[in-house]
């Protein structure tokens, strides 16, 4: 597992407080974490600060599995 | 109108955690207020405030954990969380549990809160300021709004009838529960959730408060003396923080589930000074028309009053405005007339003194006792009404009024009377 997996599990974790063990590759922030609309704009703003980056709009839009935020962060991010 | 009566109470104050703890406290004549020790105070002319005791829950202290997910507490002020640790003791109190679809319909909620998120304001702005735009949390509104209070609670007890919530400065609590027990009167629910909450304390609300010349900054090290109504060496309020909150219902529906009744909200009368920002009018005119508007809706005259719990801030100008107009209004009958501030022990908690300040006169009603006005030493003026001096006084209640007056000239009163059993 990537460092930056861990980091944004560790984000995920404290943000949505669930379980280490749910923050599966597939699992949606939505439907397994129990996040809201909002929850999910402030996940990205916390993988934002974070990595240092910038997230788009439209990129954040298409971030909605915890891989989905890895995947995009190991592109972009540092 | 129908009837309405309290089946359930709940309260955080800067006194403990819990309608009882606080209570005990107060008859002991006890002061919540210390000196600030969350934030740097001093360049703060007031260094001082009435905090509530936080700890692990034990020994009356507020555990907010037991209250709210810490999750979701990272969301919200203090002010929602305050408020649902009131809203839950006082639906558990009432023993109301709404969940059935139409009862969940006829219950309602209305709190309010003089400020609302002040706190979290503040951290907002500098955030703003250091960061851009784009590190303010999604949830900076919806924690901060004032109605929030009361929409949390509507969505931990289902409670889908009236929500409101009101915003009157340090009458908000008064009118929160006045206002609810008119639409049960009305038919608009048959159980209301209703008070106050507030949460200040931060370097914000003090310095805008001590700028309006407010508060109390001769006492910053001897804090348990600021609070000190009616006393000549009073100068100014005591910034407090927490919540109360009532369950309000109408008569035959408590009765039907033969629900434990504190008393019946028989009089709310309101009314607007129309004189300056921050300052009571000299005459006392509106606090007058306030209470006698009150009487007039609970269909009884003055001399059946057997207790005031006063608004008795501790200012200097506000308190013998409000000791004229309650003399103006027992006329001949002041001798017979008990009358305290409770806010010498608690501090002046703005948008929720009025609620926790009712729930004190329920109390007072049940106990047959006049809690304290403490730190009275030398009162500033003569009067033959009993300010209840320094030690709670044992006194046939029936009939309680309860003061609030806030910013802006906006009065309330609430009359309480008991119900035989």
């Amino acid at each position: 597992m990537s460092d930056i997996a861990d980091r944004v599990k560790k984000i995920v974790v404290e943000h949505l407080g669930v379980d280490t063990d749910k923050v599966a590759d597939d699992a949606s922030f939505i439907d397994d974490l129990g996040a809201d609309s909002l929850d999910t704009v402030e996940l990205v703003m916390a993988f934002e600060e974070e990595f240092g980056v910038e997230i788009p709009d439209d990129a954040a839009e298409t971030i909605l599995t915890v891989g989905d935020a890895v995947r995009f962060l190991e592109k972009n991010a540092g | 109108m129908r009837r309405v009566v309290v089946t359930g109470m709940g309260m955080v104050t800067p006194l403990g955690c819990g309608v009882e703890t606080t209570w005990k406290r107060i008859l002991e004549g006890e002061s919540g207020a210390r000196r600030i020790d969350t934030f740097e105070t001093s360049d703060l002319a007031c260094q001082i405030a009435a905090m509530i005791p936080r700890g692990d829950g034990s020994n009356g202290t507020f555990n907010p954990d037991d209250w709210m997910d810490p999750k979701e507490q990272r969301k919200v002020d203090d002010f929602i969380i305050y408020s649902m640790a009131a809203a839950d003791q006082a639906l558990a109190d009432a023993g109301w549990k709404p969940e059935s679809y139409e009862d969940q319909a006829r219950s309602g909620v209305l709190i309010g809160s003089g400020i609302g998120g002040l706190q979290g304001i503040e951290s907002a702005s500098m955030i703003l300021a250091e960061k851009g735009p784009r590190r303010i949390s999604p949830f900076f509104i919806p924690g901060r709004l004032i109605n929030l209070a009361g929409g949390y609670v509507s969505i931990r007890h289902g409670l889908k009838g009236p929500n409101h919530a009101v915003v009157t400065a340090c009458s908000t609590g008064a009118h929160a529960i006045g206002d609810a027990a008119r639409l049960i009167g009305f038919g608009d629910a048959d159980v209301m959730v209703a008070g106050g909450t507030e949460s200040p304390i931060c370097r914000l609300a003090m310095a805008g408060f001590a700028a309006c010349r407010a508060l109390s900054t001769n006492f910053n090290d001897e804090p348990e003396r600021a609070s000190r109504p009616y006393d000549r060496d009073r100068d100014g309020f005591v910034m407090g923080e927490g919540a109360g909150v009532v369950v309000l219902e109408e008569y035959e529906h408590a009765k039907a589930r033969g629900a434990k009744i504190y008393g019946e909200v028989i009089g709310y009368g309101l009314s607007g000074d129309a004189h300056h920002i921050t300052a009571p009018a000299a005459d006392g005119d509106g606090a007058y028309r306030c209470m006698q508007a009150a009487l007039k809706r609970a269909g009884i005259m003055a001399s059946e009053v057997d207790y005031v719990n006063a608004h008795g801030t501790s200012t200097p100008l506000g308190d013998e405005i409000e000791l004229g107009a309650v003399q103006r209004l027992a006329g001949n009958n002041g001798a017979g007339l008990t009358m305290s501030s409770t806010k010498s022990s608690t501090g002046h908690l703005l948008g929720a003194a009025g609620a926790i300040e009712a729930i004190f006169s329920l109390l007072a009603m049940r106990d047959n006792v006049a809690p304290p006005t403490i730190n009275l030493e030398n009162p500033s003026v003569e009067t033959e009404i009993d300010l209840v001096a320094n030690r709670a006084k044992s006194v046939e209640i029936n009939v309680a009024l309860s003061n609030s007056f806030g910013f802006g000239g906006t009065n309330a009163s609430l009359v309480f009377r008991k119900v035989a059993a």
